[in-house]
């Protein structure tokens, strides 16, 4: 087998001058390492719960464009229509790049918990064995004892290591492209989800309604002006009548 | 035979699949030369699901020492070219 590799053998014994020692020195790097794969899957963690928050955010602001886009088409404006719709089709991009980064982060979270699993077993299993060795302990045999102490556990460590730093490098990219969709949510280009401001569509739109309903208020009006009150008439018929009743009154008075 | 899979733990394989494991182990060996990513991912994706179907996952609580150690499966072409100019796959003197 060309490409592959046996794992050697850890060789820091010939270091020690009590081979117990270095029993105890390795279980408590293992319990180290241990600690920061737990910390591995909380950043992890951490990263994919902040992207969910922006997709749900990136989600929101899409139906709110699109509301916006309806909107400005009733209002007969055609060109804040398209302009909302560009920036909507814009975010769908950023929202499934996002669902990319989601799914990594949670393929990369199910990976750490796994090896942490793992590691766990295997410390748990060193620890047993440690002890055994150090309460049957003779100088004679611990060189031996010790090296097959080892076994398994060195290989895990490096291999668990070296995952918690794709995961740190996978986790500190993506944070980094997730702090550029914060800017951009944070920007005029999408409104601030606490609707505090509003974005240029959305002053634009309230703009036009307003507009519009002075429009529609100055054109019923003025409807009712060159008609008269005859042009009102079958709806006046009803409302005479109430009124009516008063105006007999009057003239039964008069003619009293 | 021990066969680690990196960062997805260790697989009991007979020795009767390792002819089958040097067959998929030369195609990831040419797919390493051609520096091609596409032919090198599926060669090391061919490799790792043998090494996973044919194999029985380790109990966690087991030590044993691997006789081989495999890249983990989204490796890059050029990252498992830096490994195998390293002087090996695990690096000496992580666990001490």
């Amino acid at each position: 087998m060309s490409m592959i590799f046996r794992a050697k053998a850890d060789k820091a014994l010939d270091r020690a001058e009590d081979p117990r020692e270095t029993l105890d020195y390795s279980y408590k790097k293992q319990l180290d390492l241990l600690q920061k794969v737990r910390r591995g899957v909380a950043d992890v963690a951490t990263s994919r719960k902040r992207i969910e928050v922006q997709m749900s955010q990136l989600n929101t602001q899409s139906g709110k464009l699109q509301g916006q886009a309806a909107k400005a088409l009733e209002l007969g404006r055609e060109d804040l229509a398209r302009e909302a719709l560009t920036r909507r089709s814009g975010l769908g991009g950023q929202i499934t790049d996002l669902g990319e980064q989601h799914a990594n982060l949670q393929a990369e979270e199910e990976k750490l918990t796994m090896a942490a699993q793992r590691l766990q077993a295997k410390v748990e299993s060193f620890r047993t064995r440690k002890e055994t060795i150090k309460a049957n302990y003779t100088a004679a045999q611990a060189q031996t004892q010790i090296s097959e102490a080892f076994s398994g556990i060195s290989e895990e460590m490096s291999d668990v290591g070296m995952a918690v730093q794709r995961a740190e490098d996978k986790t500190a990219e993506l944070q980094a492209r997730a702090g550029a969709v914060d800017e951009l949510l944070a920007s005029g280009v999408l409104n601030d989800v606490t609707g505090t401001s509003k974005d240029d569509i959305t002053v634009e739109l309230d703009r036009l309604a307003s507009t519009s309903d002075v429009e529609l208020e100055l054109a019923r009006m003025k409807q009712e002006l060159t008609t008269g009150p005859t042009g009102d008439v079958p709806k006046q018929i009803e409302g005479q009548a109430g009124t009516a009743e008063p105006v007999e009154t009057e003239r039964e008075e008069e003619q009293r | 035979m021990i066969v680690r899979i990196m960062g997805e733990g260790q697989f009991d394989l007979d020795a009767s699949h390792l002819d089958e494991l040097n067959r998929l182990d030369d195609a990831l060996g040419d797919a390493i030369d051609s520096g091609d990513d596409d032919q090198f991912r599926t060669a090391l994706a061919a490799l790792l699901d043998e090494v996973r179907s044919s194999g029985t996952p380790v109990a966690d609580d087991s030590l044993v020492d691997s006789e081989l150690v495999l890249p983990y499966a989204e490796a890059h072409v050029d990252e498992v070219k830096a490994m195998l100019t390293d002087e090996g796959l695990i690096p000496d003197g992580r666990a001490t």
